[in-house]
């Protein structure tokens, strides 16, 4: 059964109004700038803060505090109770809703087993490094078998390393969980790896929602165009030319009509130190103002009409001895450009 | 390597430390040693210091029951003028003991202001009584615990508490178990300082509830009467306090750290 | 710290044991005066009248129990003048030979019962502290007034039944002013200087008379000044004083 959520928190000089749907089954990832709202949210939904309406189709939550929710929390630094060792961390929720002591416990071994850490039941949570802590944390948020699951950037604290490992590991158990799961984390990679479905939230509104999918193709925002890294546009399109809200005009392959979304690659873009001959159909003068070394490509940031990101090679980087201030000509093919409408 | 230790803090440090040991030093050079063990067998020096135990004891878990969870209150919830609470719960504190021992008079003495009804109603009169020992050393010590815990709850993060809610546990199921572990250390410094202090408490206790071999004389009594004839009775009597509380102490210490 | 002037001079006056104090040339400076803590009204008096007589003088007071004055005299603090409640702690001075003049006595004092405003335990004599229902106060034996105290129960033959033995006097008058207790033994001079407690007489009161012994201090500072504020205190100006706070003269 789908759980529907309208959050309406008003604060000073802060407004969220978000509703959710989540079927069960669904993770869906709600991703956001700092001080979008997303915490507030999640709080909110975990009745920590006032203002949630939340229903399934069996009851709403309205009333109920926080201890009353059938929800389980993962926090950002986890949280596990420090006097406590990992198997009472994992049972403390079954214990505090009744379950007898015995039969907590026995749940509480079968989910560490099932994070791969049965032989740490034992141990204090300060023993374990933030991998086995975030897992921990993991085991006692399901451990209650709650409908709803969140989990409020359980990658976050991890070093970049561990992070690989623990989010496939995440990944694979909010497969086979069956209640609602909502994920909030600002790191795209984190939402388009685990969500099935992504809202985006930019100061406590939704800008857009989708599969990892269209988001990735289709951005609707700057900060969305950002995180999944490609060059966004807004533009009026006439046939193939399109002309640019803030100045420049391009030639697309594909006729349009009317306001549309325009997006590139940086990977498409090619920077030429003359005017290049033949065919790409857009070029235009534009001056570097930002180089910055990828793994392996240079991405340069161009001020222009319009601005653009270009990745280059390294090898073009010392061919055009790049300098910030330099003169270009940036030449782009009118096939790698993406419009929708808006 | 260990770095050196700056003497900014060294100096004041060992200096500091002789303040507080070289009193207790004159003590031990004083005493009459010969007439210790006597005097530590006698039968009313051993009534005192079980009295004082008792007594401090008692004390310190009345100042537990009403202590923590005034800590708790003034940490954590959000009252108007808590300031100013927590300004009030350190009055006993600045009051002369004897002073303290008056203001209890007043209010819980038989002619005072709920002592007449407790008197009337129930035929409970406290000055002059063991419990009357027990309420004025509480009176006096629970600052400490107070002071002590409440530092406690305000160091602790009270998302644990939110966590432990999401998982399901009321208020109460919380408190004990997440927030109460969490302010352990705190709640043990303040017991300590509570109890020592109720140990050593002279002025309330002998204020409000007088002084009767058995009933009401502990052991600061005790000394302080024993100066009054016998200088030599009351020396070898502190060292026998101080023998006692540093042993208990001790004890407890070694528990608790291996707790 | 005022540099104390000792007038070489004013030794000679020491031993003129005038009974009526005369203003003396010579005689000033500061002299401290250690006094039994049943002095602090009318010792506070008797200096201020002092300095009157003797311009130049200033009169410090320590007042504490006797006891605890004669401990300090013996340590060496800076005393002129030791005035006891008893002779018992005068004896622990003269014994170190930290006092070597003959102490005087100069007033005595009696015990006398006090109860709280209206006598609500309806106390009429010794006989009353006997009964077990009625709540009792009286001073500890250790210090002065607990040992007076025992004196009068023996001579009368009474077992008293204390509910408290207080460490001092003014301990005990806060209990009976508050109404605390029905009963107490204090001094006669406690009673009268106390408006919240009324006295009632004994007849074995005179059982247990209690000597105030002044002296001056082998090692006084101010040894002139000194001796003339205990010449002050023996002359019939100290005695009117004392009278008026409920002493009986020697």
């Amino acid at each position: 059964m789908t759980l529907h959520a309208e959050l309406r928190v008003h604060r000073a000089g802060f407004a969220l109004e978000l509703d959710l749907a989540i079927e069960p089954g669904e993770v869906v990832a709600l991703l956001g700038p700092n001080g979008a709202g997303k915490t507030t949210a999640l709080r909110a939904l975990a009745g920590l803060l006032p203002g949630s309406h939340i229903r399934t189709e069996e009851s709403t939550w309205d009333k109920l505090p926080a201890e009353k929710r059938p929800i389980g929390v993962v926090f950002q630094d986890y949280l596990l109770f420090a006097t406590m060792s990992a198997l009472d961390n994992v049972a403390f929720g079954l214990r505090a809703r009744g379950t007898r002591k015995a039969e907590a416990n026995e749940i509480a071994r079968h989910w560490l087993a099932q994070v791969g850490l049965a032989e740490f039941a034992k141990a204090k949570p300060r023993t374990l490094s933030g991998g086995q802590a975030q897992r921990v944390a993991l085991a006692r948020a399901l451990a209650t078998s709650p409908e709803l699951l969140l989990l409020d950037e359980p990658l976050a604290a991890l070093d970049a390393s561990t992070r690989l490992r623990v989010r496939s590991d995440l990944g694979r158990h909010l497969q086979h969980y069956p209640g609602h799961t909502l994920l909030v984390t600002h790191d795209p990679l984190d939402a388009m790896v685990l969500a099935d479905r992504i809202v985006i939230l930019e100061d406590g509104r939704v800008v857009q929602q989708g599969t990892p999918r269209e988001v990735v193709r289709q951005p609707r925002t700057d900060y969305v165009a950002h995180l999944v890294g490609l060059n966004f546009y807004r533009g009026v399109a006439e046939g193939t030319e399109v002309r640019l809200d803030d100045g420049g005009t391009l030639t697309i392959a594909e006729p349009a009509q009317g306001p549309v979304h325009v997006v590139f690659p940086p990977s498409a873009v090619s920077l030429y130190p003359d005017k290049p001959a033949g065919s790409p159909r857009n070029t235009w003068q534009a001056i570097v103002s930002g180089i910055e070394q990828h793994a392996h490509t240079t991405r340069v940031d161009l001020a222009g009409n319009p601005a653009v990101l270009a990745d280059i090679t390294t090898a073009t980087v010392a061919e055009l001895r790049l300098q910030p201030g330099d003169t270009l000509w940036v030449s782009l093919k009118a096939t790698e450009i993406h419009t929708y409408p808006r | 390597m260990r770095s050196r230790l700056p003497v900014v803090l060294v100096l004041p440090a060992v200096i500091g430390l002789a303040f507080l040991l070289v009193p207790l030093a004159g003590l031990l050079v004083e005493a009459p040693w010969a007439t210790l063990p006597a005097q530590l067998f006698s039968a009313e020096v051993g009534q005192a210091l079980r009295l004082s135990l008792l007594c401090a004891s008692l004390a310190t878990i009345v100042c537990l029951v009403l202590g923590v969870p005034l800590a708790w209150l003034l940490a954590r919830s959000d009252l108007p003028g808590r300031g100013l609470l927590r300004a009030l719960v350190t009055v006993p504190l600045v009051l002369p003991p004897v002073v303290g021992g008056v203001a209890l008079l007043l209010v819980l003495g038989r002619r005072g202001l709920v002592g007449q009804y407790l008197d009337q109603w129930f035929g409970v009169s406290l000055p002059f009584t063991t419990a009357g020992v027990v309420l004025a050393e509480a009176f006096v010590a629970m600052p400490f615990l107070v002071i002590s815990v409440e530092g406690a709850f305000r160091a602790a993060d009270p998302r644990y508490e939110e966590a432990a809610a999401t998982l399901g546990a009321s208020r109460w199921l919380t408190f004990r178990r997440v927030t109460l572990p969490s302010v352990m250390p705190g709640v043990v410094a303040g017991t300590v300082l509570c109890w020592a202090r109720a140990l050593g408490e002279f002025g309330a206790t002998i204020t409000f509830a007088g002084n009767f071999p058995g009933k009401t004389t502990t052991m600061p009594l005790a000394v302080y009467l024993a100066l009054e004839t016998d200088p030599d009775a009351a020396i070898v009597l502190s060292i026998v306090l101080l023998l006692v509380s540093v042993a208990v102490l001790a004890g407890l210490r070694d528990r608790w750290i291996r707790a | 710290m005022v540099k104390r002037i000792v007038a070489v001079a004013a030794l000679l006056l020491a031993g003129c044991g005038s009974t009526t104090a005369s203003p003396t040339t010579g005689v000033n400076g500061e002299i401290t005066v250690f006094a039994a803590a049943s002095l602090t009204e009318s010792f506070t008096e008797l200096g201020k009248e002092f300095e009157a007589a003797h311009p130049g003088t200033k009169v410090t007071f320590n007042f504490a129990g006797s006891s605890a004055l004669a401990q300090q005299i013996n340590k060496g603090a800076p005393a002129d003048v030791f005035a006891s409640a008893a002779p018992a702690n005068m004896k622990q001075v003269t014994d170190t030979g930290a006092i070597t003049a003959t102490p005087a006595t100069f007033a005595k004092n009696t015990l006398q019962i006090a109860v709280p405003e209206g006598n609500p335990g309806k106390v009429t004599g010794l006989a009353d502290f006997a009964k077990a229902d009625l709540k009792i106060a009286l001073c500890a034996e250790q210090v002065p007034c607990g040992a007076a105290a025992k004196k009068v129960f023996e001579a009368a033959k009474i077992t008293a039944a204390p509910d408290t033995l207080e460490q001092d006097v003014k301990a005990v008058l806060t209990k009976v002013s508050l109404g605390e207790v029905d009963a107490a033994l204090v001094y006669r001079t406690d009673v009268k200087a106390n408006d919240k407690v009324e006295g009632v007489d004994f007849a074995e009161a005179d059982k247990a008379v209690n000597d105030y012994p002044i002296a001056l201090i082998a090692k006084a500072p101010n040894a002139a000044a000194a001796q003339a504020f205990v010449d002050y205190v023996l002359s019939g100006e100290g005695r009117k004083v004392l009278t008026e706070a409920g002493f009986a003269a020697p």
